[in-house]
Formats: C-alpha cells, sequence, structure tokens
C-alpha cells in the first residue's frame, strides 16, 4: 500500500504493519501557533486583549484594582448567564427567553416568601422549581412540536415579559417588588449568592468565583464527558445523533432546563444583591448573551465552540460596559460597540479559522 | 422456520438457505401507512446472517420506508416484523441496535463538525471512573477507533480531524467499521453508493464482502443494479410501495434485474410508444417476454 494514496485503501489485505506505525502521508502537522490560532477561544481572546488595552489607555480609572474588581463582577452576572446559553447553542437552540427569565425567578422567590411570610429559602427552592419548569417547558415544546427554537423561546420570552409585569401588579400593586432584606434567611442566602471578599485590599464578588466554577464545570462536562458528546452531536446533526443512539430529546431538554437552572442562580443574586425586584427589567439581555456566546467562537447553528470563548466574550462585554463608564463617553454607546464587536469578531474569527485551517 | 413462509408467495422465498437455518430479520406481509397514503404494502423480506440482501427501487419506491421500520425509526402498520422468530416493533433506534441491527444512512451517517473518534464512539462511548467523576476514556477510544479503522484499511494520521474532511466513501467506511464493532448482527446500508465515485463506491463494495464474511446479515439498499449485483445474494425489487421482484442470485441475471429496476414491464410496453418517435434507439430495451425473472406477486408458473 502505497504511502501516498489513501483514497484507495486496500481493504482485502489490511496494512500488516502494526497500528502508528502507517502515516496517511498527505496530511502535515501544521506549526503550533497555527494550530493554536484554530482554536474557537483564541479569536475572542485576542479581541479580549485588544479591548482590554485599549480601555487601559483611554480610562485611567480602569487600571486601579477596584476598577478591575467591579470589571470581573459585572462580567460574572453576565458570564453566569452566558455559560448555559453557550452549551444549548452548542447543542443547536436559542433560548430568547434567557434575558426575562431570571427577573421572573427573582419575582417568584421574592413575593413567595414575602406574601406568605415563608423563610426565604422556600422562595428561593420554589423560584428554582419554577426556572427550571420554564426551562422543561421550553424544550419539551420544542422536541414535541418541531418549531424552532427561535419561535418557541421567542413566545416564552413575551409571555414571561407579560406575566412578570401583571402579576407583580396583582400581587403587590406595584412594579417593583417589596423589600425582603429583613426576612428570615435573608443573610444566609445573600452570603451565597451576593456577597463579597477581599483579596489583598480589593473587594471582589462572589460572582465572580462562581462563574469561573461554572465555567470549569461545563468545559469538563462539555470535554470529557458523554453528555458533553451528546451535546455537539445533538447540535451537529440530530438526526445522525439519533440514529446511533443518543438521547436526543433528553439532551436538549436538559440544556434547556440548564439555562433555567443558570437565570435562577442570575435572579437570585439579582434579588440579594439589590432586596427587591423591578418586573419588567431584563429585555434584552438574552442578545447580549447570545452575542456573547457568538463572539466566544460558538457556530450559531450549532455543533461547534467552546465555553472558555464565551468565558472571554463576557468579559468582553463586561469590560466595555465598565470601560465606556470609566472613560467618560455616554454609556447609551455600549449597544453600539456590542454591535460592531460582535461583526467584527464573528469576521476575525471566521477569517481566522479559515487561514489556520487552510491546508 | 422458512416453511410457512413459502406459500402464496413461493417465488419470493425459494432461495432460503438451509433449512435449520433461521433468519435474522423477516417480515411478512409487511406495510405502513402515513395517513391515507400506503408507502408500503404486502413486503416479505428475509435476511440471514452472512447473506447480502439487496433491495432495490427507483425513487419513491418505499426502500427508504422499509429500512425506516427495520431500524426503528418507524413502526410498521400491517404484517409481521420478526427479529430471530420473535414478533418486534421498535419505537426508537436504539432498541434496534439492542437487537443488532444497525443502520449506515447515506446522509446521516455521521456527524461532519465532530471529530472522528467521537463519531466512532458517538451513542456508545467508553467511560472510566466513579459516576460523579465518570468520564471519556479519551485514549482509549481514539487508539480502538484507530486499530478498527486499520483493519478496514483507513489511515488516517489524527483521529481528532473532524469526520466532515474525510472523502465520502471514508465516511461511509468509518460508519460501516463502528457498526462492525459494536456487534452489529444485522447492517443495514442506505444507498451506500450513491454519492460515490467509481473508486469509492468499489472501496464501499468490498466493506459490505468483508462484512458478509464476517457473518453479518446485509441490507443493501441501492438503485444501482450493477453495484447490487457485485455483491448481493438475494435482490428483491421494491415499485410502488409493493414488491415487484424477489430473486437469489441463481434466479436473476443483471440485465434482468436492470430491466426490472428500469421499470420492467412498464419499459417494454413503453418501447412500442418510443418506436414511433424518431431519433429513439429501441433495439436495447427489453421485450415483456425476456422478463423471466420470477416476479413476486405472480404465481409459481411464471420462473
Amino acid at each position: 500500500m502505497s504511502m501516498t494514496q489513501q483514497a484507495t485503501p486496500a481493504v482485502g489485505t489490511p496494512p500488516a504493519s502494526g497500528p502508528g506505525k502507517e502515516k496517511d502521508g498527505r496530511t502535515q502537522q501544521r506549526s503550533l501557533a497555527l494550530r493554536l490560532l484554530a482554536r474557537p477561544e483564541v479569536g475572542v481572546f485576542l479581541g479580549a486583549l485588544a479591548v482590554l488595552i485599549f480601555f487601559l489607555v483611554m480610562a485611567p480609572t480602569l487600571r486601579q484594582g477596584s476598577s478591575m474588581s467591579t470589571v470581573l463582577y459585572q462580567s460574572s452576572t453576565i458570564g453566569i448567564m452566558v455559560l448555559p446559553v453557550a452549551l444549548l447553542m452548542i447543542g443547536g437552540e436559542f433560548d430568547l427567553s434567557s434575558g426575562v427569565a431570571p427577573v421572573a425567578s427573582a419575582l417568584t422567590a421574592s413575593m413567595t416568601a414575602f406574601q406568605l411570610t415563608l423563610n426565604v429559602w422556600v422562595g428561593v427552592i420554589a423560584a428554582l422549581a419554577v426556572s427550571l419548569a420554564i426551562g422543561f417547558f421550553n424544550g419539551w415544546l420544542l422536541v414535541k412540536t418541531g418549531l424552532p427554537s427561535f419561535l418557541v423561546t421567542l413566545g416564552t420570552f413575551m409571555g414571561l415579559q407579560g406575566v412578570n409585569l401583571a402579576v407583580t401588579k396583582l400581587v403587590t400593586g406595584n412594579v417593583a417588588t417589596d423589600n425582603i432584606s429583613d426576612m428570615d434567611g435573608f443573610d444566609q442566602a445573600k452570603a451565597l449568592f451576593a456577597s463579597s471578599f477581599n483579596v489583598g485590599g480589593v473587594d471582589v464578588k462572589i460572582t465572580v468565583l462562581w462563574w469561573l466554577a461554572f465555567a470549569a464545570l461545563a468545559t469538563w462536562v462539555l470535554l470529557r464527558t458523554k453528555y458533553g458528546n451528546w451535546i455537539f452531536a445533538v447540535g451537529g446533526n440530530k438526526d445522525s445523533a439519533r440514529a446511533v443512539g443518543v438521547p436526543v430529546n433528553f439532551t436538549k431538554i436538559s440544556l434547556f432546563m440548564l439555562v433555567g437552572f443558570g437565570a435562577w442562580f442570575v435572579g437570585m443574586h439579582n434579588l440579594f444583591q439589590y432586596n427587591t425586584v423591578q418586573s419588567g427589567e431584563g429585555v434584552g439581555n438574552e442578545l447580549i448573551y447570545i452575542a456573547a456566546a457568538v463572539v466566544g467562537g460558538c457556530l450559531l447553528t450549532g455543533g461547534y465552540g467552546t465555553i472558555i470563548g464565551p468565558v472571554f466574550g463576557a468579559f468582553m462585554f463586561g469590560l466595555v460596559q465598565l470601560g465606556i463608564v470609566y472613560a467618560g463617553w455616554n454609556p447609551d454607546w455600549f449597544k453600539t460597540f456590542l454591535g460592531v464587536m460582535l461583526v467584527g469578531a464573528t469576521l476575525v474569527n471566521l477569517w481566522v479559522r479559515k487561514q489556520a485551517t487552510r491546508r | 422456520m422458512t416453511g410457512n413462509t413459502t406459500g402464496a408467495h413461493g417465488a419470493a422465498l425459494k432461495d432460503a438457505p438451509p433449512a435449520d437455518e433461521r433468519p435474522v430479520i423477516e417480515m411478512k406481509a409487511a406495510g405502513k401507512s402515513y395517513g391515507n397514503i400506503r408507502a408500503l404494502h404486502g413486503v416479505d423480506l428475509s435476511v440471514y446472517a452472512g447473506n447480502v440482501t439487496c433491495v432495490l427501487g427507483d425513487n419513491g419506491a418505499g426502500k427508504s420506508t422499509l429500512i425506516k421500520i427495520v431500524s426503528g425509526l418507524h413502526q410498521h402498520t400491517e404484517g409481521e416484523f420478526l427479529v430471530d422468530g420473535e414478533p418486534v416493533r421498535f419505537s426508537t433506534p436504539r432498541e434496534a441496535l439492542d437487537k443488532g441491527i444497525a443502520t449506515v444512512y447515506q446522509d446521516l451517517a455521521v456527524v461532519p463538525l465532530m471529530p472522528v473518534w467521537r463519531n466512532f464512539f458517538l451513542g456508545s462511548e467508553m467511560t472510566k471512573g466513579p459516576w460523579p467523576l465518570r468520564r471519556l476514556d479519551i485514549e482509549q477510544m481514539k487508539k480502538t477507533a484507530d486499530e478498527e479503522l486499520r483493519n478496514m484499511g483507513i489511515v488516517l494520521d489524527d483521529m481528532e480531524q473532524p469526520i466532515g474532511t474525510l472523502s465520502g466513501g471514508q465516511r461511509q467506511c468509518v460508519a460501516i467499521a463502528r457498526a462492525v464493532y459494536f456487534g452489529a448482527r444485522v447492517l443495514i446500508l442506505d444507498e451506500p453508493t450513491a454519492a460515490l465515485g467509481v473508486k469509492q463506491s468499489g472501496v464501499v463494495l468490498k466493506y459490505i464482502a468483508a462484512a458478509r464474511e464476517k457473518g453479518l446479515g446485509v441490507i443493501f439498499i441501492t438503485h444501482n443494479p450493477h453495484h447490487a449485483y457485485m455483491v448481493g445474494d438475494h435482490f428483491s425489487v421494491l415499485r410502488l410501495g409493493a414488491m415487484e421482484l424477489s430473486a437469489s442470485r441463481s434466479d436473476v441475471s443483471l440485465e434482468e434485474l436492470t430491466n426490472h429496476m428500469a421499470g420492467g414491464t412498464e419499459l417494454a410496453s413503453l418501447k412500442h410508444e418510443l418506436a414511433q418517435v424518431r431519433g429513439v434507439d429501441v433495439e436495447g430495451l427489453p421485450e415483456e417476454g425476456d422478463l423471466t425473472a420470477p416476479v413476486a406477486t405472480s404465481s409459481e408458473g411464471k420462473s
């Protein structure tokens, strides 16, 4: 069997040489730099670095440790939600309700605890149940009806937005919930979801730790477990996946429920950070999460992506959001920046990947 | 086991191998309706270990419906479907896989963006470690996939390369190697050669022969009678959802098979019409009398 001829392998006579000896001979090992550049997270890493340098130059206050800690906090509140959104995107779906879902979760916790005068932990558990149920509903409707996730979750998004406002007004007679900071269990819950700790004289929010811990867990699950393999498969080609025995419906529904879990966590953080919840908030955040995942190198059509990329994506967005403020510009420019970065980063990602994977 | 099937459709099953051998898969007058559309009806099919059963038919003849029933994607609505003599009704492909029935689809064989080794083990991943830390045994999977592919003569430098970068024939072969590795007893190949060039098709046909040598029953779906005749032991031609021909290799020639595939009797009558149109050469087309191969729906006498 010739070393160069691979298109017509000799079948009747399997290669006599042991495994590992023979090489195809048509592929050359690419240089380390090129292989690194082909990784989906490298583009966004370089992008985030560029944005960081830009703002470090433009906004001197950013150079202080406390500012950096604030940037990380801002990134973490985006980033915790981006993780499940990225997993879902790799699994081939989006969730447009991910922006208002944290608000729904926080409202549930707050109103359950306050109106029934219960320990806040009861509200927290109830909110978890509601968030997971919303995720389950999205996934179940998707796999049962076969409708695109855009449509299903757009429906949930609008539905939740209405319910958030209407139910809050109905129950509290106001657009915001009552302050729950003096209720039983509040301090414990605040310690878990919204406390800070001190590192070398700088206050760091606990959400930063949660964000990084969840990211580490998510990347391990994605790359090193069966379930992670299934996520890639259902996003890449769901019919193939089903045909080889991957539980496609379970994978999709559980991914939506993971988004529900993320929404619950962010919702709880917001509740215990600010003590009350504004029922009309959250609209528009879903697009920020999706944009961060895409900037982080996740393929919008599914089947490809990482977790590390979206972590940098969230960091980049948090950085821009606060960098504009520290630079003394009008914060209204944030969304414009996002738009430019989204398209720019996607194009750079595409170009880099093409260059690096070209033979 | 085969005795009770040689009744009304005697011609269809007269090629049954030794009587003590039971077909792995057997369909008796099976059919499938989608609402008011009868996609398939009255289909008899037997698949024996170490045999290649070719299912031929034009587009829309019901080939896909047939394999979807066997592979567990759809359920039959009439007749019987037996595996090892037991009536079955699969609700998911997983159940069919558990019975040793593996399907290699032309377009659904693999997930293109995933690396070769992940594709090879997709749905049956090797793991190690206790539960909360149970993880993929990546080294073992890469090594096994590489060995299995080398056994089939496919040499790849990098198990990490996305399978979408392989050629169509190689992708089919990876899927076949995967099915063989996971202990399939029956391999269903859905038009494995349809999108391939001549050489690539040859490679796939060699694997089909290799799978037969290993004692697998193979259902080879195709609309290319030449490919079918190269490896087939038994030929079933579907037409408009019904069995038009069911014959063993000894009862049918490539020419007859081609004629049946091409529309058989219809083509013969078309010949007379075409003869009146200038510029159409009808010499090569068959007369009705040429079609001597047993026809499933006809009586015993014809063969």
